[in-house]
């Protein structure tokens, strides 16, 4: 039996337990560990005050330990030197951030490049951002196997790319893009690019200077930090083309009532007051994962991932969506609607998602018509929680069929 | 026994709150789920159709004079067998009644409050706001 030796540093998982309840929906909103809740009751009873703003006590340490914060998540993520750290409210601001600051750059007829799997938070952004500047949002395809078609990608990526937004993790599939081979060929073309990290920084140490692209956004929540709060990080280079966006206290050097001139990045792009503790909160998160043998929470992921697939594998008629490689597996079963069988697992007390996963398109081209079962794992479950869904998977197919 | 329940609706209050496990619920909703009037292909149209539900539902008002009747369906089974636990407590009702009438309350007495609550996404609640509107607007439009 799979043990996690970090289960306990997670109260919600013993809560859950004693609920009845097994989660497995950790690429939803992952729980906190005990550290991430002890720095928030911390700052709200040391006393909470505003960044940036007051020269006295509260506010002068809340400000260094925001600003601390900042520095702590540009190590973390190995961003270039002269990269900035944006709080964003999450992964999908972060993105839509992207979309409104960069919007001028696009003429009719550029292109928008991303891929077929992306989450809607990845998609509606440039969506609408083409549609607002006649511009072509590009769909990079998937082949027959849920991989991202590198041949088709090098064919549709071309002097008219200006921007290539893609996913690092599919949140649906559980597959890696192959960012290496697929970010070159963009910055080759002059093409901006962006990451949606969301869920692969929760799987794999990050290294921005190795990724090399323009922007990495993602959230708090899903790394087991607090929620409201999404990182985007921004090489330099690329800083010069982003226009403001949202406007209000703080992000401004100087206004009268006509005419206004604005800070650069990161406190240009933070309009009002930011998320404080979930901020400081966020980095007891990292304290909390850099603590750990980050090689034992890999090897303990891949083993429980393992055992997911082969369970699922093993049981006839169950269909896995693509090939996923980390994390989480969807799935269908045949002959049964979706909704039925997430209905008779839930009774059950087994915590994971169903429908399309903020991702219609991509179970359109999928061919999954009513949706499909998500399990998601993190580093705290365990061999147990795996035993327990398959047996209430095993109870709920006997009905069904 | 309830003097305002029809007899159906009597016999699933007493055959669910007899319910001791989720299997014997889930059971029992499948069976409910079978009674429904099928809908015919062109009646599971987009026109009849339920935004907001995860699961495909489609509902149909069947209107002679001021008389009125549902019939209604779903791609899945389970939520067929609430579909028909939520006609067979309308049905025959007045408009003034069914917009009056507190559903939440009758899905808790059946034990099966939970599928009412607004985390949920198999679209219940989506169906209950349509059949009023319809009522509503049948009403409206009587002679």
């Amino acid at each position: 039996m799979l043990l996690s030796p970090w289960r306990a540093d997670f109260p919600a998982l013993a809560a859950l337990d004693h609920e009845g309840q097994v989660y497995l929906d950790s690429a939803a909103t992952a729980q906190k560990p005990q550290a991430m809740l002890e720095a928030l009751q911390r700052y709200y009873a040391q006393g909470a005050a505003n960044v940036h703003r007051a020269q006295h006590l509260p506010g002068s340490r809340a400000t260094q330990a925001f600003e601390g914060v900042r520095q702590q998540l540009a190590d973390w993520l190995k961003a270039p030197q002269d990269a900035e750290i944006i709080f964003t409210r999450g992964t999908t601001e972060a993105l839509n951030l992207l979309a409104y600051g960069l919007e001028h750059l696009f003429q009719p007829g550029d292109e928008i490049l991303i891929s077929a799997l992306e989450h809607h938070a990845n998609l509606l952004p440039w969506q609408q951002l083409a549609q607002r500047r006649q511009a072509r949002l590009v769909i990079l395809p998937l082949d027959q196997s849920g991989q991202l078609d590198m041949h088709a990608a090098q064919q549709l990526i071309s002097p008219r790319t200006r921007l290539l937004a893609v996913s690092q993790l599919s949140n649906v599939l559980g597959g890696w893009l192959p960012l290496a081979e697929l970010l070159p060929l963009a910055k080759a073309q002059g093409a901006l690019t962006v990451v949606d990290g969301a869920q692969g920084i929760v799987h794999s140490p990050p290294d921005l200077q190795a990724l090399g692209c323009d922007f990495y956004a993602f959230s708090s929540h899903k790394l087991y930090g607090p929620d409201g709060l999404g990182v985007l990080c921004a090489r330099h280079q690329a800083l010069q083309w982003l226009h403001h966006w949202q406007f209000g206290g703080e992000m401004l050097e100087h206004t009268d009532y006509q005419q206004a001139r604005f800070r650069a990045a990161p406190l240009g792009f933070e309009a009002g007051t930011p998320p404080i503790a979930s901020v400081i909160a966020l980095g007891a998160t990292l304290d909390y994962l850099q603590s750990l043998d980050s090689h034992a929470v890999n090897q303990h992921e891949q083993a429980l991932h393992r055992q997911l697939l082969e369970g699922l594998q093993q049981r006839p008629g169950i269909q896995v969506l693509g090939r996923p490689q980390t994390a989480l597996a969807s799935f269908i079963a045949e002959g049964i609607h979706a909704a039925d069988l997430a209905e008779l697992l839930c009774e059950q007390g087994i915590a994971l998602r169903h429908g399309s996963h903020c991702a219609q398109p991509l179970l359109q081209s999928l061919g999954v018509q009513q949706g499909a079962l998500r399990v998601s794992l993190a580093l705290y479950n365990d061999g147990r929680d795996l035993e327990r869904f398959f047996n209430a998977l095993d109870n709920a197919l006997e009905l069904l069929r | 026994m309830n003097p305002s329940l029809a007899p159906a609706a009597q016999q699933a209050l007493e055959l669910f709150s007899q319910c001791s496990s989720w299997e014997a619920r889930a059971r029992l909703l499948m069976q409910w789920g079978d009674r429904l009037t099928p809908l015919s292909d062109a009646e599971r149209c987009a026109a009849n159709q339920i935004e907001g539900c995860e699961s495909r539902v489609w509902l149909v008002m069947d209107r002679q004079s001021d008389n009125y009747q549902f019939r209604a369906s779903s791609e899945a089974r389970l939520l067929r067998g609430l579909l028909a636990l939520l006609l067979v407590r309308i049905e025959g009702l007045a408009p003034q009644t069914l917009a009056s009438l507190d559903l939440s309350d009758w899905f808790s007495q059946l034990g099966l409050s939970r599928q009412l609550s607004p985390s949920r996404s198999n679209g219940l609640f989506a169906v209950l706001q349509r059949i009023r509107q319809l009522a509503q607007d049948c009403e409206n439009t009587s002679p």
